[in-house]
């Protein structure tokens, strides 16, 4: 079946099967591999991008659900060669080693800063609960995180989305 | 001002935070173009005889290009278990053929070829396969029965034993003897990245093999050998690797089997498992039964301990049959015990094998000795930071050896121990313990303290030596070539400092390489919290030799005393001493003549990195539910080349930690049956879990290397999982509870309560 969504900006037009995966979509047909797949059930959060405003875990919708819907992936975040505001904070703050769990964690942490964009620790601990890290014990992505809510609302928006961002 | 010691940003992120790395699933190689699929059909039965493998509907599935059973193996012999002791009776089938038997949920029995990903779960899905059920052998105490042995040809479910029984006067002299079973239970690794391998053959005849793996070489040399092929003949690259953990040390039966679907199928090969495929397939950890028995006097004195150990090796011994060993040989911790016993026996039983588990045989020694001293200092009623200080190794700068024969090369526990009870505000702590037990406050506060040495950068396969390369370009931009095998280390940024530190060229402009068999031939990779101390110091040593052949030519060609030239890190090169800029550039020496050194580096002996946590835990004790709300933690891995890095290391074991002392474990029925093999049923420690951590300082040098670094990558979770256990354990103490086995769950708690209110001591 044919499937149109504009991911990054770009209006993109392919044929799935129905069964397809947005993950395996965004991955295989459109070369876009910063998202990951950690898990097959809905519990890792690696695959996590940005769907009409929401975050999503792309493993858990179909590639024909997206029909029409604008789609932010981890490569779609930063403009013009400038890292956005989470991207610039994990990196100054060390909040990836790895790096597999990186692209979902960074996008669900641009959903949770566009709902509180001045959380407390406890607070983005709870907005993550959804995205597993095996590498930093999550002290750093929590620290960049914060430091990113300091950036401002461009933390909590994505370039290409008319949408407003919501986890 | 020296880079060492600053932190760093990592060179390797901007790419990782805009494109993503590039993992093994991601790879565009062009040798991989028209790669077909390979899906593994495995056994949904733990033990049994396999009675029939019907692949006939599965061929003629849509997009199936092969499927190969038992019979379609041609010369493919089994892969002997991969230490030389072991019986060969313990070897794997690369497929049980009918009439053979599979041995844990997971074992492989077919493999499909398929165009598409999506089709060859279909097509596993059509492959019958028909299993005669045996009892299956669920732990060690079971294995140990021999009632039903996993190989007939073995006759014993024993694979190993190491070390002889105590004597039997061994706590003779001892005035309180306590003594008591302690679970230190099956674990998975899971790093996010789950395994993954491609392979291309090309025309020359060689294979590429590309996986996610913790060292190149030794997983290129073990497919080599089990494929039967000139190891010449294997390339073998290691992408960006997103996480191991130690499960990814070594090839894995199923990276070699791609390779062989390759060359069978004339086409190139992928694989990449499911997540629950992964749960059941990837190495584990830990999984040892332990009785302690610690024995000494009123006044704290510990006179005797002995620690014996029931590893639980998995169906098909791997690594994890040798761990033990480590446990042993660090049985006596931090303590000047006079008598230490250490005894393993290992057993094969019908789960996933065991391997290596961040720490790896030694956060069980720990979390023994641990255990020993707080059920000690709770017989005797004193602090278990008391008991702790009357004990420890006094101070050493000089090499010490332990009553369990391990040689630490220097050490202040007393210290570390000091140190970590002042950050955490130990006696504020217990007072507000006292308060809450006073008021009978449904949240009662519990204070975990442990204490722990480890050993680092031991002899894991590539003896005490790690090799580097290093050029300078005539464009002024340098080159490292490294043995190990970073896989979120940072060691593409660290290493890069450490030869900017020698060369005054730029971190930026130094770009790292590992990995890949043909550029790198021999190497170690990245394990055992060695690459620091050995790959790091292979690159320092490097960027010193470069130095010295780049002095002596200089001094050709300025017709200059090498003695009056000095290095100049302002202009990356070497200059007339006291007269900075005068000089010739390593770029300039590079256009020159192919600048470039290759050294080993071999350090004397392994390190002993060491410290102490501190885990504050809250328990409801109405529900049985710990919170842990601090962890301070002392890490001394010597002294630290890039503290943000070292600091993320310390991070991430501290949370593997606080998720095997009170989530994680890996579960069977009495079928065999994982209960927990998807990351729903896993509870991998997620944010919520944890708080933030608070690191205090401590840097002993070692002189075992130049840089004076030990292993940081295994610390945190060695000791903060004991010290969280202990703390949930001292939540409800005073409600007469001795013990909670790991993981402490909220079930475990309640129970233990009410068990200790029955009146029998837990």
């Amino acid at each position: 079946m044919q499937v149109s969504m504009t991911v990054n900006g770009q209006q993109r037009t392919d044929e799935v099967e129905p069964r397809m995966l947005l993950a395996h979509h965004l991955r295989d047909n459109l070369g876009l591999t910063a998202t990951n797949i950690g898990c097959d059930s809905t519990s890792c959060g690696a695959c996590t991008v940005i769907v009409d405003g929401l975050t999503v875990k792309s493993c858990t919708v179909l590639a024909l659900q997206a029909e029409g819907s604008e789609v932010t992936t981890l490569e779609g975040l930063s403009t013009d060669g400038e890292l956005h505001p989470v991207q610039a904070a994990f990196r100054s703050e060390h909040g990836l080693q790895c790096g597999f769990c990186t692209s979902g964690m960074v996008m669900a942490a641009v959903g949770v800063l566009a709902d509180n964009p001045n959380p407390t620790d406890r607070e983005v601990r709870e907005g993550l609960e959804g995205n597993l890290c095996r590498c930093t014990g999550y002290h750093n992505i929590v620290q960049a995180v914060l430091k990113a809510a300091e950036s401002g609302p461009a933390a909590g928006q994505v370039p290409s989305s008319k949408q407003e961002v919501s986890a | 001002m020296s880079i060492l010691g600053t932190r760093v940003v990592r060179t390797e992120d901007p790419l990782f935070l805009t494109r993503g790395a590039v993992y093994t699933d991601d790879l565009t190689d062009e040798r991989l173009t028209g790669a077909l699929h390979a899906t593994f059909v495995r056994s949904t039965v733990a033990h049994g005889t396999v009675t029939e493998v019907d692949a006939s509907a599965a061929r003629e599935a849509p997009g199936v290009v092969a499927v190969y059973t038992a019979e379609d193996l041609g010369d493919l012999q089994p892969v002997p278990p991969p230490l030389p002791f072991l019986d060969a009776g313990f070897s794997r089938p690369w497929l049980v053929p009918v009439g053979g038997r599979v041995h844990f949920v997971g074992d492989l029995v077919a493999v499909v070829l398929t165009e598409e990903r999506y089709q060859g779960e279909d097509a596993a899905e059509a492959v019958v396969v028909d299993v005669d059920p045996l009892p299956a052998v669920v732990g060690t105490a079971a294995a140990a029965t021999d009632e039903t042995v996993l190989f007939p040809e073995v006759g014993t479910n024993k694979v190993a034993a190491f070390g002889e029984p105590a004597p039997d006067d061994f706590f003779a002299d001892c005035e309180v003897v306590v003594t008591r079973a302690i679970a230190n239970q099956r674990v998975a690794a899971a790093p996010l990245e789950t395994r993954a391998a491609s392979a291309a053959w090309g025309e020359d005849g060689r294979v590429t093999i590309w996986c996610t793996n913790q060292g190149a070489q030794q997983a290129k040399g073990q497919i080599a050998g089990w494929l039967g092929l000139d190891a010449e003949k294997v390339h073998l690259i290691t992408p960006d690797v997103g996480g191991g953990f130690g499960a990814k040390i070594g090839a894995d039966q199923e990276y070699a089997f791609v390779a062989w679907l390759a060359q069978q199928a004339g086409r190139p090969v992928r694989w990449t498992e499911s997540r629950s495929e992964n749960m059941t397939g990837m190495l584990q950890g830990r999984a040892q039964d332990q009785v302690i028995t610690i024995g000494g006097d009123r006044d704290g004195t510990v006179k005797a301990y002995s620690l014996v150990v029931q590893q639980d090796c998995g169906a098909y011994p791997r690594i994890g049959t040798v761990l033990p060993t480590l446990t042993m040989l660090m049985a006596a911790a931090v303590y000047d015990i006079p008598k230490v016993h250490a005894q393993a026996t290992c057993y094969a039983t019908n789960g996933t094998s065991i391997g290596a588990y961040r720490g790896a045989g030694r956060p069980e020694a720990t979390a023994a000795a641990e255990r020993a001293m707080d059920l000690f200092a709770a017989e005797i009623g004193m602090d278990p930071a008391d008991v702790r200080r009357k004990n420890f190794i006094p101070a050493f700068t000089e090499p010490f050896t332990t009553a369990s024969g391990a040689t630490y090369d220097s050490g202040d526990y007393t210290a570390a121990l000091d140190r970590v009870l002042e950050a955490a505000g130990y006696a504020d702590l217990r007072a507000e313990q006292a308060r809450r037990r006073e008021r009978g406050d449904a949240r009662q506060l519990g204070i975990g303290i442990s204490a722990y040495v480890e050993i680092t950068g031991a002899d894991s396969g590539h003896g005490t030596s790690e090799n580097a390369e290093l050029e300078v370009h005539p464009d002024g931009t340098a080159t490292v070539l490294t043995g190990t095998s970073p896989h979120g280390q940072g060691h593409a940024t660290t290493w890069a400092m450490l030869a900017s530190e020698q060369l005054g060229i730029p971190v930026e402009k130094i770009t790292v390489l590992h990995g890949d068999t043909d550029r790198i031939p021999d190497g170690g990779g990245t394990m055992g919290s060695r690459s620091l101390q050995q790959g790091g110091a292979a690159v320092h040593q490097a960027a010193v030799e470069l130095v010295e052949v780049a002095r002596k030519r200089a001094a050709e060609l300025l017709e200059a005393n090498p003695d009056d030239l000095e290095v100049d890190l302002a202009n990356a090169g070497l200059s007339v001493k006291g007269t900075p800029g005068t000089g010739i550039t390593w770029a300039q020496l590079a256009a020159d003549e192919q600048l470039i050194v290759q050294t080993t580096f071999t350090a004397n002996a392994p390190t002993f990195p060491f410290g102490a946590h501190v885990a504050v835990v809250e328990t409801d004790v109405e529900s049985g539910k710990a919170v842990v709300t601090r962890l301070v933690t002392v890490d001394d891995a010597g002294t630290i080349i890039n503290p943000l890095l070292a600091e993320g290391q310390r991070h991430g074991g501290i949370a593997q930690g606080v998720g095997q002392a009170l989530l994680e474990e890996i579960l069977y029925d009495e079928d065999g049956n994982p209960q927990t093999s998807t990351f729903a049923d896993y509870p991998f420690v997620s944010a919520t879990e944890l708080p933030s951590f608070e690191l205090v300082e401590m840097a002993t040098p070692t002189p075992m290397n130049p840089l004076g670094a030990k292993g940081i990558g295994e610390a945190g979770t060695i000791g903060s999982t004991p010290a969280v256990q202990s703390a949930v354990v001292d939540s409800v103490a005073h409600l007469g509870v001795r013990h909670v086995d790991m993981p402490a769950t909220s079930m475990r708690v309640w129970k233990a309560i009410r068990e200790a209110q029955k009146g029998s001591t837990n």
